[in-house]
């Protein structure tokens, strides 16, 4: 039998926040996450693009993509398969509520040690907490050395890869031995449009909770065909310790969020006459802010 | 538990501003709980740093001084600083949320086992009752920052890990010497035994770093452009107008991702936070997300087509008008009136 290797990508669904507007906040200054659509997490959808150039460098690899969230999360799973992935794993429970960025790496890392992984690639940070927190949790989690802010594996040398990772003022290549956590840099090159033959292919595919909600036919379709099922994990799948799970394992507390109001300032109004301009630019020099 | 670590970042004998921003803010943090100001360093000559460590009011200067730390790898890092705090149990570690920062925090987190809250832009000590439990908690670290895009401001706690672990924003925080010199005792880091053959695994065969070209972060001045700019052709405008007022050229992300700037230019929560005494914000809307890299500014000024731009919200001086229109005017009155 071929000896597989197993890829799996890190992805997460998330509020599109470059998209709030005035409702995206509700009147007592919290975020109305309904108001705002769900997206693949943008430098998600980049490791996954990591991962499928992989797959095709790597004899017998398979891209599969683990998400943690709430059922509407099979979506990303769906999406990534469009694109290439070959199938997904869905990690949701009530359990998980409330989990801090360590306690999010302990799940995904015990859910990553249940299905087997030879390389996990994963997007530098999610756009509702930019935190870039997960990724290198979850390698020191698993006990792999990690390889931030890629942009691609410009190698692959049996059990080691060569990869160039985007730094403050410059770029540096490292080798770093297998098995490893990659995490993705919005610099690196964008995912793969869907593939309207995958699109058709893998639209009915489904999880478990899902299934129950749909037409027979469909359920049978699925049931018929392993490459349709979206793989469920509850938190018991994972045989975790339960207290480092959700809020309990979670060291930071959110003691206090505000909205974010400007001390509205009272702007001098100005027209783009000369004269105005001129008197502005006068009393600037008089204070000493300019010349 | 005496103790406030800040980790120093530092290469080829350079440390970074973010490093000298924590020390200060540390220093004052240190002082208000009464705890020791200890900085960490790894790398070549690093204890070298001494005098800059003591003008900075540090008590304790930890050294890793080899070449084996530089330039950084995320592994013996980890590996050495988290023996240390587990050794010296400090109750607060600081970051700066740089590359190097983000990169190795919150592994040395992980393996701590300890929370640790990126991208602070505030820190401040507080008490904290928890509703549920009952239980009441004197001197916290308040760890603020931006969350949900920037729509938000959280205020995160730690209440029952140690340490206390927060990444910082560059440029952010003040940055100034203390009033009282420290002694910055030089104490070498037992780092040979904390690390092991696995540490090293990875390594660096190729490495391009330029030099900053562009610092917009220490500009008095800072002429920035948005989407509404139109062009890179009128962008050069705003360059003619930044030289004759010696200042700085930003910009908005949307200007960066239509190509009128470059990136290094790009302020706000995805760029560089500056703190200019006069920001004058042209063709910029004023999203959340640029404003909290400029809202520091003592002095702005909007030109916008649009009165009711969110930018003017910020502003002291609102002009309403085109860009192409009013920059060069400027230049024209300043140049008149500074003869």
């Amino acid at each position: 039998m071929e000896q597989k290797f197993q890829i799996v990508v890190l992805a997460k669904q998330v509020p599109d926040t470059r998209q709030v507007g005035r409702d995206a906040m509700t009147a007592e200054g919290t975020v109305n996450r309904a108001a705002l659509p769900a997206i693949f997490n943008p430098e998600d959808l980049h490791a996954l693009e990591l991962a499928l150039d992989l797959k095709s460098r790597i004899a017998g690899a398979e891209v599969r993509v683990l998400t943690m969230g709430p059922q509407r999360a099979a979506e990303i799973v769906r999406e990534a398969m469009y694109r290439g992935a070959d199938g997904g794993y869905l990690l949701s429970g009530r359990e998980f509520a409330g989990s801090d960025t360590l306690a999010t790496s302990y799940a995904l890392a015990c859910a990553l040690r249940k299905v087997g992984a030879d390389l996990v690639v994963a997007g530098r940070q999610a756009i509702d907490g930019d935190t870039a927190q997960v990724g290198p949790q979850v390698a020191e989690k698993l006990g792999w050395p990690q390889v931030t802010y890629a942009e691609q594996v410009v190698k692959v040398d049996g059990d080691r890869l060569q990869i160039r990772r985007r730094l403050a003022e410059g770029v540096e290549v490292v080798e770093c031995p297998l098995p490893m956590v990659i995490t993705v840099n919005e610099s690196a090159p964008a995912c793969r449009p869907r593939n309207a033959k995958r699109l058709m292919c893998y639209k009915l595919a489904r999880t478990r909770s899902e299934l129950l909600e749909e037409q027979s036919w469909v359920v049978e379709r699925v049931e018929a065909m392993p490459e349709l099922q979206i793989v469920e994990l509850a938190a018991a799948d994972i045989e975790p310790d339960m207290a480092q799970l959700g809020l309990a394992g979670s060291p930071t507390k959110v003691k206090r969020i505000e909205n974010v109001v400007f001390q509205a300032k009272e702007a001098k109004r100005l027209t783009a006459s000369d004269e105005e301009l001129e008197a502005l630019i006068v009393e600037l020099m008089a204070a000493h802010t300019i010349g | 538990m005496k103790n406030l670590f800040v980790y120093i970042e530092c290469e080829a004998g350079r440390v970074a501003d973010v490093s000298l921003e924590l020390l200060t803010k540390g220093r004052e943090l240190s002082n208000r709980l009464g705890v020791r100001l200890e900085a960490v360093a790894l790398g070549k000559g690093v204890a070298a740093l001494q005098p800059l460590m003591a003008d900075y009011g540090v008590d304790t200067l930890w050294v890793a001084d080899d070449p084996l730390f530089e330039p950084f790898r995320t592994l013996p890092h980890t590996a050495v600083l988290t023996a240390l705090i587990e050794r010296e149990q400090p109750q607060i570690v600081l970051f700066g949320a740089t590359c190097i920062g983000r990169d190795f925090a919150p592994r040395v987190s992980s393996a701590l086992h300890s929370g640790l809250t990126a991208d602070c832009t505030q820190l401040e000590i507080g008490d904290h009752s928890d509703p549920k439990s009952g239980k009441h908690y004197t001197d916290l670290l308040y760890q603020i920052r931006p969350a949900f895009g920037g729509n938000i401001i959280a205020t995160i706690i730690n209440p029952d890990h140690r340490p206390q672990m927060a990444t910082v924003r560059e440029g952010v925080m003040l940055r100034a010497t203390a009033a009282e010199k420290g002694a910055a005792e030089v104490r070498e880091i037992a780092w040979r035994e904390a690390l092991s053959d696995s540490d090293l695994a990875v390594k660096i065969i190729e490495r391009e770093v330029a030099e900053r070209k562009i610092d917009i972060k220490g500009a008095a001045i800072v002429v920035a452009g948005g989407y509404g700019v139109g062009s890179k052709e009128n962008f050069a405008l705003l360059h003619e107008l930044a030289e004759v007022l010696g200042g700085e050229v930003g910009a908005s992300r949307a200007a960066v991702d239509a190509g009128f700037a470059e990136a290094e230019r790009q302020i706000g929560q995805t760029g560089v936070t500056v703190r200019p005494k006069l920001y004058i914000a042209c063709g910029i809307s004023g999203q959340i997300q640029h404003t909290a890299g400029m809202d520091q500014s003592a002095m702005v000024i909007s030109i916008n087509t649009d009165p009711d731009a969110p930018m003017t919200r910020l502003a002291d001086y609102a002009i309403t008008g085109r860009v192409e229109e009013v920059v060069p005017k400027l230049i024209q009155f300043y140049k008149k009136n500074s003869k």
